[in-house]
């Protein structure tokens, strides 16, 4: 998809991910819509845009309110529309510290799943028609490890993601064929305020540069195209097609890279075994980034090493 | 004919009038059956404005009570619209009091302290002003929708929320009313017809207010009305009726804008934006716009004498007549018509 000229709307967009991505599609000549609850944050991520000559505006919502929904992508449209591209990028940990399933209050769940399930739903409901009625659109929804292994304490938030990742599917199976497209993204672990305040012990050079990370997207979003309607794509392994002039820094390890340097932190054992590259169950050790989590709250993250399924490239 | 106080949970159940001006025929269906009424190579057109919450409540310097109704974004940041007095949708339009007197240079506060300027009177009533917002931008679209509430009339039952207000693809708020013809459309039907062959196409239309109780601006109306057509939409309604296919209208608004853009035209379609004031009555004849889909119309309405440029007169009362006792109920969240020869 040309990137230039067209109307784009990032949630989360106020630091992070969100705010790269944001700076990031402005450059390439995008009008762009940054979307947080926090209206000074956005502010000065806007200025900064402006300042570099993009075009770009700040609308503060709350993705999980029905009424703010409906206000926030109207006034998206107005400023920048019609909308060709909506990244699903706000997201909630949940309740700190990240309790076990059986510790998780239900209130806690709904709530997580409000904001990282209906709430992208309810952005797709108001935007995702006006891009198939015009027959050109692509929606993102940013992703997670944990959605895809069971990680001890990441019930709620890695159930939630692996709901929106299947909507998401199976909405690409109902309009596939309509010009709009939806891909999902595993962003890798990325080094933002987010991820420090998640694990402030984190070894901060293993972590990726998520202004790297937007560049990979926004590369991806340009070759949209060239992927099956739906599919998944890890950032830290998609490669940006013509290189650019930028030496690809603190790309971040691959996990298996970081399982060998970093091995467990934390050690708690959940409970699950590993034996050599076979996979019986994960324990995650390695330091974990909460991209675009607008809603500040953070845990360290018992984590233990995991190995990296060979299928694991483009779903 | 009784209004429909609320939308319907399911608006496939919608009940639809099909009137068939060739057969002379009226036929009872519902929203659904319109992927049987409707052909492989026929063209549906929808209006994708989103709708505007176009009533701010608020006060004059004095203090005195005041709506400001929007009824079209003007240039140069002026917005056209209509000042109605104390009250809110819940009294009848006729039955609200007049507002107070503004002249140039007037201020007026509305919710959340968004402040505007009286720019200019309009020579055809002194309750329809230009007026000028404090803010811009992304300030002033959160501003509008924060505190601007849907235009709605006295007949429903409660305030309607957003999601009342909006098509399942509306797109950039050019709205103040709803364009309500395109309500009952859902993905559900709009994907099987594209999967029937039929196309879909889009434009984008400002649809004004539709009663303002002041029978000088009523007279006028509609007012001039911004509209946006796509290079695609003029290829698919080029190549429909190429084809022998039936390009529909899903609204008296795309009518207006596809047929005004081609009266300002000679007659030929152009990609993008215009204003178009066209009237369309008993007499005009479509160059383009082969049928219409819109809600329940009586005689007397604008919408009516727009009808009448598809079916004869006679047809249209007779179905109205019919269309009363069945109990059809009417208004912007009523049921459909869909005027087309088969």
């Amino acid at each position: 998809m040309e990137i230039r000229g067209i109307g784009c709307i990032v949630t989360g967009g106020s630091r992070g991910l969100g705010a790269a991505l944001g700076r990031r599609l402005a450059e390439r000549g995008a009008r762009v819509v940054l979307v947080a609850r926090s209206e000074r944050e956005l502010r000065e991520v806007v200025e900064g845009i402006r300042a570099a000559g993009g075009e770009a505006h700040g609308v503060a919502a709350d993705v999980a309110d029905e009424q703010a929904v409906y206000a926030a992508v109207s006034a998206a449209a107005a400023l920048a529309g019609p909308i060709d591209l909506l990244v699903h990028n706000a997201s909630t940990l949940g309740a700190v510290p990240l309790p076990l399933v059986l510790d998780t209050a239900c209130e806690d769940l709904e709530r997580v799943l409000a904001v990282n399930v209906v709430g992208p739903h309810r952005w797709t409901k108001a935007i995702a028609g006006s891009m198939v009625l015009r027959g050109r659109g692509l929606i993102v929804h940013v992703s997670s490890d944990a959605a895809v292994e069971a990680y001890p304490r990441w019930g709620a938030y890695g159930a939630s993601k692996a709901a929106l990742e299947h909507l998401a599917r199976v909405l690409a199976a109902e309009i596939d064929g309509t010009g709009v497209r939806i891909l999902r993204v595993d962003p890798g672990e990325m080094d933002t305020a987010m991820h420090a305040d998640a694990v402030p012990d984190a070894d901060r050079s293993t972590l990726a540069d998520p202004d790297e990370v937007a560049r990979r997207l926004v590369d991806l979003v340009e070759r949209a195209e060239e992927l099956p309607n739906g599919a998944r794509v890890e950032a830290l392994r998609w490669k940006v097609r013509d290189g650019g002039d930028e030496p690809n820094e603190r790309v971040g390890d691959t996990r298996d890279e970081h399982r060998e340097r970093v091995g467990n932190v934390r050690g708690e054992p959940a409970g699950n075994v590993r034996m050599g590259n076979v996979r019986t169950g994960n324990v995650r050790g390695e330091a974990d980034e909460r991209e675009g989590n607008e809603r500040g709250e953070r845990e360290g993250s018992e984590r233990g090493g995991r190995v990296r399924r060979a299928d694991e490239v483009v779903s | 004919m009784k209004p429909a106080t609320w939308p319907r949970e399911a608006p496939l159940d919608n009940r639809l009038l099909v009137i068939d001006p060739r057969a002379a025929s009226i036929d009872d269906a519902h929203v659904r059956d319109l992927v049987r009424l409707l052909r492989a190579g026929d063209l549906l057109v929808v209006n994708d404005a989103a709708t505007l919450p176009a009533s701010l409540h608020g006060r004059t310097a004095a203090g005195v009570p005041v709506e400001v109704r929007l009824a079209a974004r003007a240039d140069g940041g002026r917005w056209t619209a209509v000042l109605f007095g104390e009250g809110d949708w819940r009294t009848r339009t006729e039955d609200r009091p007049p507002p107070p007197e503004v002249a140039p240079g007037a201020r007026l506060v509305l919710g959340g302290g968004l402040g505007a300027t009286v720019e200019a009177l309009h020579p055809l009533s002194p309750r329809l002003v230009d007026v000028r917002f404090d803010c811009d931008g992304a300030a002033l679209w959160t501003a509008l929708h924060r505190h601007g509430r849907p235009v709605q009339y006295a007949y429903v039952r409660a305030p309607l929320e957003p999601w009342h207000v909006q098509t399942a693809f509306a797109s950039r708020p050019w709205a103040v009313e709803m364009p309500s013809a395109g309500r009952p459309l859902t993905w559900e039907l709009l994907l099987s017809l594209r999967r029937a062959g039929v196309g879909l196409a889009s434009v984008t239309h400002a649809a004004g207010l539709s009663s303002t109780g002041d029978p000088r601006i009523d007279a006028a109306l509609p007012l001039p009305e911004r509209f946006d057509i796509p290079a695609r939409t003029v290829e698919a309604i080029v190549a429909t009726k190429r084809r022998g296919g039936r390009v529909v209208a899903t609204g008296t608004t795309v009518v207006r804008a596809v047929e005004g853009c081609a009266a300002q035209h000679g007659g030929d379609l152009r990609p993008g934006e215009g204003v178009t004031d066209l009237r369309i009555a008993e007499g005009f004849t479509p160059r383009w716009i082969d049928g219409l889909l819109t809600g329940m119309h009586v005689p007397g309405e604008s919408h009516f004498d727009l009808l009448r440029a598809f079916a004869p007169a006679a047809l249209l009362c007779a179905a109205n007549d019919h269309a009363e006792r069945a109990g059809y109920l009417a208004h912007e969240l009523g049921d459909s018509t869909l005027v087309l020869a088969a």
